[in-house]
């Protein structure tokens, strides 16, 4: 086996307990990362720790054990704002849920400001429904226009009618990285041109902050959102980067305890900064887990991981190609540098869902579905595909033992 | 690898590969729809009900072998059996899934004897037992059969 990079794999595979099980009775092969990345043994740890030493409720006790967990609970946001290279690294984030509710914040916080009739919010077809579903729900109340760009035969964001779409839009809300083709679509330009017609932009960065630098400050993000559990990090945690002088503007999400300066029983003055929208307790031992994993991924360097992710994606094309060439179907750009390390595969006469049965057999965990983004796959003409994603973790016997494994699927169905 | 042949048997493949009674039906007969959102997986029932019998049944849509398979070995097994029959056989295939009536997780009851032999070539889908995911493919069309039947005032 030819090492595939400067990652030293076998040397991660080891921080990662979990790729010891064998639910199958086999090497369990984790090609599912693009939905959950697993979590080292450091992010497990740290969690525990605060857990098992620090724990207590933040921004409210003033004895040892409270500060201490306010000071850990602050230094996430911090690390995080540090990793996305935020101007105002602790007042430009905001803790969520997941990936979802930080949309969803972002659509009922400045969307409901911002947008009513005669608006235009531009979406892309290859939008995760994350990045869809809470535009629909605020434009049934507002009244504003969704625009969509559109895609390419080779499955790249289609440019061609761009500044049509831009022409009166308040904002660009788009993917950085498809989560069903891999295709890496150019943020740089995209924010230039929206700011250009006026408008803002928020980037979808779910799958690509786990592959690759985002740099809000050089990209000139105005929103950014991505989900920790996607960058090694625990699950239960989501979020939101906004530029200061939008949050200053930004109307409260949630209401309840944590995001208020005042309470009166006619009214309730709302807190500066991102505690207006972290209503309630937060996850504060998922917080510290992020800062672990941040820690973790930094200590790699994301410019290791890409070029890792590279590798093993452009040795499964070439496998694809040349041992299942007419078989396997790759739904996305085929030999693109501007591609992330997600494979979305159909076969002919297969289902998504029989083709990784099969592969779990072989201790190949991959996702079949729709990967929540059913408009694209309507525009793909498919109605599942199987898809494999690729982690840190990941080496080429992990993909010849799927490209083995999807073999014994067209065997057994042909 | 056992446990995988068993899911897959050759009559689940072939009824998969060849469908039995594809297509839709024109009115009078009902039409009804049934998604599996998990999976992608959609079920189009037409229904010809006369004098509480079922005189004829169409299957059309797409998805999973398991889905597509159940829903042809369904059609095979209720065409020209009494609304009652098919109602019974509702259940004992249900039943043998481990789930109950209305249930769509398998119970850690023990599960009540079943004449497997009452169910022909449906026995094949017993193995999808195995695999508690794909159980929701394999009882799309009984569901989409039982709201048919109901809407078809039967
Ligand atoms: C591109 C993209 N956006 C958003 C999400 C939503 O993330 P979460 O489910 O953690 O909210 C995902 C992952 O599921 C994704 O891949």
């Amino acid at each position: 086996m030819e090492a595939v990079s400067d990652l030293n794999v076998a040397a991660v595979r080891e921080d990662f307990p979990i790729l010891q099980q064998t639910p199958r009775g086999v090497r369990m092969v984790y090609l599912d990362s693009g939905a959950s990345a697993l979590p080292p043994h450091g992010v497990v740890e740290a969690m525990s720790t605060y857990q098992e030493t620090t724990h207590a409720n933040v921004h409210r006790g003033v004895y040892a054990t409270a500060e201490r967990a306010t000071f850990l609970y602050e230094k996430a946001r911090l690390d995080v704002g540090t990793f996305v290279s935020a101007s105002h690294p602790a007042d430009e984030i905001v803790f969520t849920k997941n990936c979802t509710e930080a949309f969803n914040l972002l659509a009922q916080s400045w969307g409901e400001a911002n947008l009513g009739e005669g608006d235009v919010v531009v979406l892309s077809e290859m939008e995760h429904h994350a990045n869809i579903v809470p535009w629909q729900q605020l434009q049934a109340r507002k009244g504003f226009t969704i625009k969509f760009l559109g895609i390419t035969e080779d499955r790249t964001l289609d440019l061609s009618n761009l500044d049509e779409l831009l022409d009166g839009a308040k904002l660009l809300s788009i993917t950085a990285t498809s989560n069903v083709l891999g295709t890496i679509n150019p943020i740089k330009e995209l924010s230039a041109r929206a700011h250009a017609a006026g408008a803002l932009i928020a980037v979808d960065g779910a799958q690509a902050v786990p592959h690759e630098t985002v740099d809000v400050t050089d990209l000139n993000l105005d929103f950014l959102a991505f989900s920790p559990h996607k960058v090694y990090g625990p699950t239960g945690i989501g979020v939101l980067y906004a530029k200061r002088e939008h949050l200053a503007d930004m109307p409260p999400f949630l209401g309840g305890g944590g995001m208020i300066k005042d309470v009166r029983l006619d009214g309730f003055l709302p807190a500066d900064g991102p505690q207006r929208f972290e209503a309630g307790t937060p996850p504060i031992a998922e917080a510290v887990g992020l800062s672990a994993a941040l820690a973790y991924v930094s200590s790699l360097g994301l410019d290791a991981i890409s070029a890792h992710h590279r590798r093993l994606t452009s040795y499964a094309l070439a496998a694809i190609e040349e041992q299942l060439a007419g078989k396997v179907t790759v739904q996305g750009p085929v030999d693109s540098p501007q591609r992330a390390g997600v494979l979305s595969l159909t076969v002919d006469g297969v289902h998504a869902h029989d083709i990784a049965q099969v592969l779990d057999t072989y201790g190949v965990c991959v996702r079949p579905g729709h990967h929540c983004a059913k408009p694209l796959m309507r525009r793909l003409g498919v109605n599942a595909t199987a898809r494999a994603s690729f982690g840190i973790y990941n080496d080429v016997d992990d993909i010849d033992t799927m490209i083995e494994a999807l073999h014994a699927t067209i065997k057994m169905f042909a | 690898m056992a446990d995988l042949e068993e899911l897959y048997r050759e009559i689940i493949l072939d009824h998969y590969r060849n469908p039995r009674n594809r297509g839709e039906l024109e009115p009078p007969a009902t039409r009804t729809e049934g998604f599996n959102p998990l999976c992608g997986d959609e079920i189009v029932l037409s229904l010809l009900v006369e004098a509480d019998r079922i005189v004829d049944v169409k299957i059309a849509g797409s998805g999973c072998s398991i889905s597509q398979s159940s829903g042809s070995l369904m059609s095979a097994a209720i065409k020209g059996k009494t609304v009652e029959e098919a109602r019974a056989l509702i259940g004992t295939f249900k039943q043998m899934l481990s789930l109950g009536d209305n249930d769509e997780v398998a119970s850690d009851a023990e599960p009540a004897p079943i004449n497997l032999r009452s169910l022909g070539e449906l026995a094949a889908l017993q193995g999808v037992a195995k695999f508690p995911v794909r159980i929701k493919c394999a009882t799309l069309s009984w569901n989409t059969l039982a709201q048919g039947l109901d809407e078809s005032g039967n």
